[in-house]
């Protein structure tokens, strides 16, 4: 049969083709309409996101606290797993233990076969983008359908998404409009005859699309935003209410989670669902918040399964500096808040992890062996903005700075390179203020060359990145030391 | 009598104003000197490392650590015109030394950062005073740099210096805590987006009528002004200290 070689879900973009983030970030930063979309989107956000964050009057504290539970979590990491095992097996969920992607697709698509079931109904899920679940299904017969609106828009567009929230806040709602008239049809109910792109219609669209789905599915993959250890309770957090439905009305529910993503205790979920709403979405409480702790007689799925993942979480948590990465509960503030974010984009990360979380977790998670990864920590500006809005408080800049050390590790391991020469140089020159006038008397030089011109377009490697755009003073021909020594001289050691 | 009596100041001029940029360090001696302190500039100095240091070369970056505690170990208070600089100081000198192995260096480069002042820290902590006598009579715009807010976290003192100047017409920068895109190496390694951000930047500048674009870092103002020049936009840029040096007596 000839439909066992069709695909039964749209075939996605691919990351393999994006190229390193300095060459990547000029796709975004050519694209005038994306930069308007994301500035606005972005610039609204940040704003919300400030006034509820200023509403609550312990907010510095409970920053604090999530930082701290995050962390205990993490130094106690074992024992906190094998409690939340117990616990929710206690309470009828069957674990399973995934080393890595292939490990966690492998389960699932077992337990969709074993179930005999050839779709599943998605709830938006990062980690499931991580480990590209939808693929690997794809691949053994099972279709995968996400429901959430933005999940949606980026899966029949034949997409990649570009936020941690909201996937497709790379398209406007002309571009929504065209791909829902042209692709639902395709893989469902069709958007109605004469649509407009007015969102209230795209909305109604999606969920006729969506309701023959949730009606029809027997399974339903989630991934899961906290897992409470002393009881084994599962939580998720959404605002369209498909996540709802997604747990409810399948009977069998799989839910793979990062092992990351434990919390001790039903009392530490306070600490995150006042944070977690007003840093994502600016709003004081989440819509849907869903606590499951495993079966209930007669209500909702009657199979619960749990897939936790490793997938380099363990190697994040071997690094003293790193693992602070390892708090982030997906909030997306550090996206919003980030200039450079906010005129690339997200594809230009390489990864469904963009921003700065993408840039500090992805490097971390893969490894360093590939150059995209290790372009991703110089992908800063260092400005610090993402380290005051993080909700978790991850410090940012210094992991990005120490994986910048580990880059340059890595790269000169076993060969110099021309940068290193440089920094080796720079390194001599600033050892000694003696070292560094000798160097001024090239800079000295030019100034006389130069006058007080300014120098514009040069064909100098590597100056020209600066003067393509930028001019610059030439220096001047006295330096600040001999204007000391002429003006001062015997006042100083 | 004057608030900087009896007390010497070692001025940290920075590689980039004493090498770029000296009419900076010059305005921290002017300003200083006026309100009576003794300023002594340690000529060892060099740098603060934060270009190896935040390029990944942390080896390279110790040679500047310990040329720094051996240039201002001695001295109660080191004043250095630049957020930023001061900032690396602060936050990355110890952490430096400490990833080195040595924790001695660690210690002094600890208590050496902790005696470190950015010139408006200095000037409204240590001195207690907010009008330094300056007069400047133009409209000014003022950036504050990221560094200066997120890492030394000077808060409002540049602010709140410039508004005691006689003269001055202070003019709101839109989108004024959003980086101008320099970033060190940034600049050259991801040039595209460092130019994106500084040209948003230089059209808030534009855009508020400001004959004078002021902030606390050079750097910053370096990658703002290019752009600026390179368009033939009329705003100047000038540092925080030459403002504070300027007088009706000696304007600028």
């Amino acid at each position: 049969m000839s439909a066992t070689m069709e695909r039964r879900t749209p075939e996605p973009g691919t990351w393999l083709g994006i190229p390193e983030f300095p060459k990547a970030a000029k796709v975004g930063l050519a694209n005038a309409q994306l930069r308007k979309n994301l500035a606005h989107a972005t610039t609204t956000i940040r704003a919300k996101r400030v006034v509820r964050a200023s509403e609550v009057p312990d907010w510095e504290e409970l920053r604090t606290a999530a930082a701290q539970i995050k962390d205990r979590v993490g130094r106690h990491l074992d024992t906190y797993l094998l409690q939340a095992e117990a616990a929710m097996t206690a309470a009828g969920i069957t674990v399973h233990w995934a080393r890595d992607a292939a490990d966690a697709n492998r389960i699932v698509a077992d337990i969709a076969k074993a179930k005999g079931v050839d779709e599943v109904v998605k709830i938006k899920s990062m980690v499931t983008q991580e480990i590209d679940l939808n693929e690997a299904l794809e691949a053994e017969g099972i279709a995968a359908w996400e429901t959430d609106l933005a999940e949606l828009i980026v899966q029949l567009g034949h997409d990649l998404p570009s936020h941690i929230l909201v996937p497709a806040i790379h398209r406007n709602r002309r571009e929504v409009r065209e791909i829902f008239v042209e692709e639902m049809g395709r893989y469902g109910t069709p958007a109605p005859e004469g649509i407009s792109d007015n969102p209230p219609e795209l909305a109604e669209a999606a969920r006729v699309h969506l309701r023959e789905k949730f009606l029809r599915a027997e399974m339903a993959v989630s991934g899961g935003n906290f897992i409470v250890a002393e009881t084994g309770t599962l939580v998720i957090v959404e605002s369209e209410g498909n996540g709802r439905m997604c747990l409810t009305l399948p009977k069998t529910l799989v839910s793979v989670v990062g092992i990351e993503k434990i919390v001790p205790t039903i009392e530490d979920l306070e600490v995150f669902l006042k944070l977690l709403p007003r840093s994502s979405t600016g709003e004081r409480m989440n819509p849907y918040t869903s606590l499951w702790t495993g079966v209930t007689d007669g209500d909702g799925p009657q199979d619960l399964h749990v897939v936790l993942l490793d997938n380099g979480r363990s190697r994040v948590l071997s690094d003293p500096t790193g693992r602070a990465a390892l708090r982030c509960i997906r909030c997306s503030a550090c996206l919003n808040i980030c200039p450079v974010y906010e005129r690339v984009g997200g594809h230009a990360y390489g990864s469904p992890y963009p921003g700065p979380i993408g840039a500090i977790l992805g490097p971390q998670l893969r490894g360093l062996e590939d150059a995209r990864d290790r372009a991703l920590p110089f992908a800063s500006t260092l400005c610090g903005a993402c380290n005051d809005v993080c909700p978790v408080k991850i410090p940012f800049t210094d992991i990005l700075v120490h994986l910048r050390n580990k880059v340059v590790e890595y790269k000169t391991a076993d060969h110099a390179t021309g940068e290193q020469a440089l920094m080796k140089t720079a390194a001599w020159v600033m050892s000694d203020g003696k070292h560094l006038a000798e160097a001024q008397l090239a800079t000295r030089a030019a100034g006389g060359v130069f006058g007080k011109r300014w120098l514009g377009k040069l064909p100098i490697p590597i100056a020209s990145r600066w003067l393509r755009a930028r001019d610059v003073e030439a220096p001047p021909t006295q330096t600040f030391r001999q204007w000391w020594k002429k003006n001062r001289e015997g006042e100083g050691r | 009598m004057s608030p900087g009596s009896g007390k010497t100041v070692a001025l940290f001029a920075t590689c980039i104003n004493d090498t770029m940029k000296p009419s900076i360090p010059i305005a921290t001696v002017t300003v200083l000197e006026r309100l009576g302190c003794r300023v002594v500039y340690p000529p060892r100095q060099t740098c603060c490392g934060q270009i190896m240091t935040n390029t990944g070369y942390w080896k390279e970056a110790l040679p500047t650590v310990r040329n720094y505690v051996s240039s201002f170990g001695d001295y109660d208070y080191v004043v250095g015109p630049s957020g930023s600089c001061v900032g690396s100081v602060r936050h990355q000198h110890e952490m430096l030394a400490r990833h080195a192995g040595d924790e001695p260096l660690a210690e002094d480069a600890k208590a050496v950062a902790s005696r470190s002042y950015e010139l408006s820290e200095f000037l409204i902590d240590v001195l207690g005073v907010t009008d330094v006598g300056a007069y400047f009579p133009h409209r000014v715009t003022y950036h504050p740099t990221c560094h200066s807010i997120r890492v030394a976290k000077v808060g409002d003192r540049p602010l709140r210096l410039l508004r005691a100047v006689g003269g001055i017409e202070l003019l709101d920068l839109p989108g004024a805590e959003q980086c101008c895109g320099f970033g060190g190496t940034f600049s050259i390694k991801n040039p595209d987006v460092s130019i994106a951000m500084a040209t948003d930047k230089a059209r808030n500048v534009t855009s508020t009528g400001a004959e004078y674009l002021v902030a606390g870092d050079q750097a910053c103002l370096m990658n703002i002004g290019g752009v600026l020049h390179r368009d033939h936009e009329p705003v100047r840029t000038i540092h925080l200290a030459e403002i504070l040096a300027s007088t009706e007596e000696n304007p600028r």
